[in-house]
């Protein structure tokens, strides 16, 4: 019975405010959700934004890179953080086949490469110059890796193309995956404790500036078609010979048949736009405060109702 | 020895196979020592680059071909429809997902009941409360909807893998030439890497639950197939001919003769579809299922590891209780009653069981807690648990060893011995290889031997594959250590014996991905944590068949080693020992394909082989170069899998033991 009636309402308060718009399907919205914590949390608030909106959504967990191919099919509906670095070349690729929309950039600004915590510039004081890290990579030597340096890469899913820089810039070090984010922070963590340098991938916005003051490593300049044409960058003859994107962008993408089913859903995703410190703040409920996604995500909307109540139509 | 007359010729066998490989190994000694002097040229080493053929590509134009232009993704995607429809029915119904038919979720008490119910009609009050208390346990700890999403998937995925397997399988037992494709098919999808069979399920049937309820059925199929065929094999003449007498059609005899006759093959072979389905259900979430395996992914990543524990021990029980509930019923006989018994007295369980179901969800409509417990309403102790096994591995001493094991082992023993797999030549590799399979197999199994292994090195993934390969190697070599000397000292006792072999035959029915939650929390992300996951999944075989080879040695025989005066020690070395080997050599094969399952899903931990590739793989379309290293992975087990179980077949006949 209760069932019941809790439909009918839920109904009914999901029909009033779309009398005026052309309603919304009544199919759940998909929202894809990734392994790093902003990506869940954002996922999760815009989730129950558009719940809020009358919208019924679901959640599925899939590869961040392979999640483009599901919104261009319309297996996923939208996307919340296209990084320009880590997706920018899979999103193109998907614009380019067709079935996926540029729903515009979050205000927020991204940059991802390589990085090291602050106590490690007194072991090798040229950095952030990566001919400096060079020079000192037996300081980052490990039992695994003998006497070459080691860089802590991201999970293998993320494709950072570690192990090609490393290559066509001739470094002496020595590419290790990380199994997910969380181990990138294990790993710092038990390096702070005896200071021990340390050089990782990390991006921002993040949580992790706040709590481990560090800098990027400086690698040649991102030159547009540094990882297409091996004749741009330092060396003629090798792709990802150049740092990414320094300002890189932080967009949102969609399935484009979402204007049309969902387009009050859809409104409300064109207006929604986040900023470097919101994100890292989302992060950090869940990294440092151990919340669950959903939880994180309902403290962070109680905790910003001004920022987000004229999103809502 | 009683075996004399077959003696002589396979002894002269075996000693050309012995002479044939230490020729190889000569060869390969050679090699390496002119690489180690620097006289060996460099594609000699390794296969240069240029030679390689692009297989991968190859392949992925002939997906493109099948997928696009032949139309199978148009197939697989109206078939996805389908599956679609039934997985939003159970998700309905399980989890209440909002689709048709909307009646859901079930409350977890009227579910308890009936599962208790089904406990106690199958085994009485012992599964009644393994099974009701599973239930309970899960609803408690605050994992009903994940266990349930779980669950959901498992009722359509392993009632299909049922279908598909019968079906097969009879077609096998009834003609022949489906028997000989089926079973060099079976072979290598037995040994293909689990990663091997979630992209192109991701591809062609849509990410999330779908594709991962395809993978799933489609690796519990095997088994199913081989008990179906080898149960109606078994059944006796004479009760085809009583079946023949009374006028069966085709039809009859099979629906009343062979398979009531096969029903204990039958339903052994159902019980490993449902642990299969258990296992890969939980791997599944690599590519988006949601449920228990999606959420110990996200806690074991992130280090929570007393939320893990808990996940662990949730997959454990539910584990436990299909593997003895699907048992139970293989032992249970149909059940006869006399003519003119009532309807409630043939059917009391069942009637039970719908009351109870009815009643608590008349129940669970007037009290919430009855039908859901909400967040913040659990036992889960998952913080306090993270907190304490932090502390716990904070400890000077738990951290010392941990530290002291992990440098020991790397610097010491597992860096050396992957730097010198690495150092020797590509062709020596592969004549050791070879040499490995004459002398304890014969020349076939050598020359397939070469075959694989040449093919691992023309896909161009050598390197990555002896760094699996030496995965294997340490984690079985150290599992043998340890797992040999419990085996050998829990068989001299029946009372050790009877109780080990109970934990390892619960130990047999984790999913896989159990096995990872203490290898992390010991070890960390490193080198150490991948072997010490795949050395504990591997010595549950080991120590199972060693146990179950020396139990089985002719009593008359170690009688005689006793008349003899032997020791306890002759005993063992020269009776006991021998005459258990082949046996033995059983759980040393399972073992090393065990290992070669664990090495691919220890790529999560991070590895730098095949495993890792395969993984990385997931992350694109890259179907071809997903096969070819899924292939690889598969030879290289195969090689393995043939040599070992045909000494082991040889040993046996020698001894007059088969």
């Amino acid at each position: 019975m209760k069932k019941i009636s809790t439909t009918l309402t839920v109904g009914v308060l999901a029909m009033a405010p779309l009398a005026a718009l052309a309603a919304d399907s009544s199919d759940p919205i998909v929202i894809p959700v990734h392994n790093w914590s902003s990506q869940i949390v954002m996922s999760n608030v815009v989730g129950q934004l558009l719940e809020e909106n009358g919208n019924y959504v679901e959640y599925v967990t899939t590869d961040s890179q392979a999640v483009y191919e599901s919104v261009r099919l319309g297996d996923v509906t939208l996307e919340m953080e296209v990084w320009e670095g880590a997706f920018g070349a899979s999103f193109n690729a998907a614009m380019e086949k067709g079935g996926i929309v540029d729903v515009g950039d979050h205000d927020a600004v991204t940059r991802e490469d390589w990085w090291y915590p602050m106590w490690t510039k007194e072991a090798c004081p040229g950095l952030p110059d990566w001919k400096a890290l060079n020079d000192c990579a037996a300081v980052f030597a490990t039992a695994e890796t003998g006497d070459k340096g080691r860089y802590l890469d991201g999970p293998v899913d993320w494709l950072k193309h570690g192990q090609e820089r490393v290559a066509a810039l001739d470094m002496d070090f020595v590419v290790v995956n990380a199994g997910s984010a969380a181990a990138l922070w294990a790993e710092i963590g038990a390096a702070e404790a005896d200071k021990k340098p340390i050089v990782v991938f990390n991006w921002t916005p993040n949580f992790a500036e706040a709590v481990w003051p560090g800098e990027f490593v400086e690698f040649p300049e991102w030159v547009e078609g540094c990882d297409k044409d091996p004749s741009i960058g330092p060396n003629p003859d090798a792709l990802y010979d150049c740092g990414n994107p320094a300002n890189g962008y932080l967009k949102k993408a969609a399935w484009d048949g979402m204007a049309d089913k969902w387009p009050s859903a859809y409104s409300v995703l064109e207006k929604i736009s986040f900023t470097n410190p919101q994100i890292a703040e989302m992060a950090k409920f869940v990294d440092i405060d151990e919340m669950e996604p959903a939880e994180a995500a309902e403290a962070w909307l109680e905790a910003n109702k001004d920022v987000w109540a004229t999103w809502l139509n | 020895m009683s075996a004399e007359a077959t003696t002589l010729p396979t002894e002269r066998r075996s000693f050309r196979n012995g002479q044939n490989a230490a020729a190889l190994v000569g060869i390969a000694i050679v090699l390496t020592a002119l690489q180690y002097s620097g006289l060996l040229p460099g594609w000699l080493h390794r296969l240069p680059e240029a030679v390689i053929p692009n297989f991968a590509q190859w392949l992925d134009a002939a997906f493109t071909f099948i997928k696009d232009d032949l139309g199978l993704l148009a197939l697989t995607r109206f078939l996805t429809e389908g599956l679609e429809w039934l997985l939003d029915v159970s998700g309905n119904l399980f989890f209440g997902k909002r689709r048709f038919p909307n009646l859901g979720p079930i409350p977890w008490t009227a579910l308890a009941a009936v599962i208790a119910v089904i406990g106690y009609y199958l085994g009485g009050w012992k599964l009644a409360l393994l099974g009701g208390g599973t239930m309970v346990w899960t609803a408690l700890i605050g994992q009903w909807k994940i266990t349930m999403q779980t669950v959901s998937v498992l009722a359509i995925a392993a009632p299909l893998a049922f279908v598909i397997g019968l079906s097969l399988g009879i077609a096998a037992w009834k003609y022949a030439w489906v028997d000989r494709v089926v079973k060099p098919v079976l072979s290598v999808l037995q040994t293909l890497p689990f990663f091997t069979y979630l992209l192109p399920a991701v591809i062609f049937f849509k990410v999330g639950p779908t594709a991962g309820a395809v993978a799933t059925t489609i690796y519990a199929i095997p088994p199913m197939i081989l008990m179906t065929s080898l149960g109606l094999k078994k059944v006796s003449p004479e009760v085809v001919e009583a079946g023949k007498m009374s006028g069966c059609t085709r039809f009859q005899m099979l629906r009343h003769v062979y398979i009531p006759s096969a029903r204990t093959e039958i339903l052994v072979g159902v019980n490993q579809v449902i642990m299969l389905c258990l296992a890969m259900v939980v791997l599944t979430a690599f590519i988006g299922m949601p449920g228990l395996g999606a959420k110990l992914l996200a806690m074991m990543g992130s280090f929570k590891l007393g939320r893990s524990f808990e996940i662990g021990v949730t997959i454990v029980l539910l584990a436990v209780m299909l593997d003895r509930m699907s048992k139970a019923w293989v032992v249970k006989q149909p059940e006869h009653f006399e003519r003119g018994t009532p309807f409630w007295r043939r059917h009391q369980m069942l009637i039970v069981g719908a009351s109870l179901f009815g009643g608590l969800t008349l129940i669970s409509m007037v009290v919430p807690l009855f039908a859901e417990i909400g967040r913040g309403q659990d036992f889960s102790q998952g913080k306090e648990l993270d907190t304490l096994i932090k502390a716990f591995l904070n400890i000077e001493w738990v951290k010392a060893t941990t530290g002291f094991l992990r440098a020991f082992l790397n610097v010491q023993v597992l860096i050396p011995f992957r730097n010198f797999m690495l150092s020797i030549p590509t062709p020596a590799f592969i004549l050791l290889v070879a040499a490995f399979a004459a002398a304890l197999a014969g020349r076939r199994e050598a020359i397939y031997a070469v075959v694989f292994f040449s093919f691992v090195a023309l896909s161009g993934w050598w390197d990555r594959a002896i760094i699996t390969l030496y995965s294997v190697v340490s984690a079985v070599t150290l599992a043998a250590l340890i797992g040999l000397p419990i085996g050998i000292i829990a068989a001299r006792k029946e009372k050790w014996a009877t109780r080990i072999l109970l934990v390892c035959d619960t130990a047999q029915t984790f999913p896989s991905f159990v096995y990872l939650i203490p290898a992390i929390m010991l070890f960390g992300i490193t080198d150490v944590a991948v072997i010490f996951s795949i050395l504990i999944f591997a010595m549950v075989p080991l120590i199972r068949y060693t146990i179950e080879g020396l139990r089985s040695v002719p009593e008359e025989m170690t009688e005689a080693s006793d008349m003899a005066g032997a020791t306890r020690i002759q005993k063992l070395w020269n009776v006991q020992l021998p005459l258990a080997l082949p046996t033995m050599a059983v759980g040393f094969n399972q073992a090393i394909m065990f290992a070669f399952f664990m090495v691919i899903i220890a790529a999560f931990i991070g590895t730098q082989d095949l495993g890792q590739e395969l993984q990385r793989t997931l992350a694109g379309t890259d179907l071809g170069k997903n096969f070819v290293l899924g292939i690889c992975v598969s030879l290289m087990a195969l090689t393995f899998d043939m040599t070992i179980m045909k000494w082991a077949h040889n040993k046996k006949r020698l001894l007059g033991l088969a």
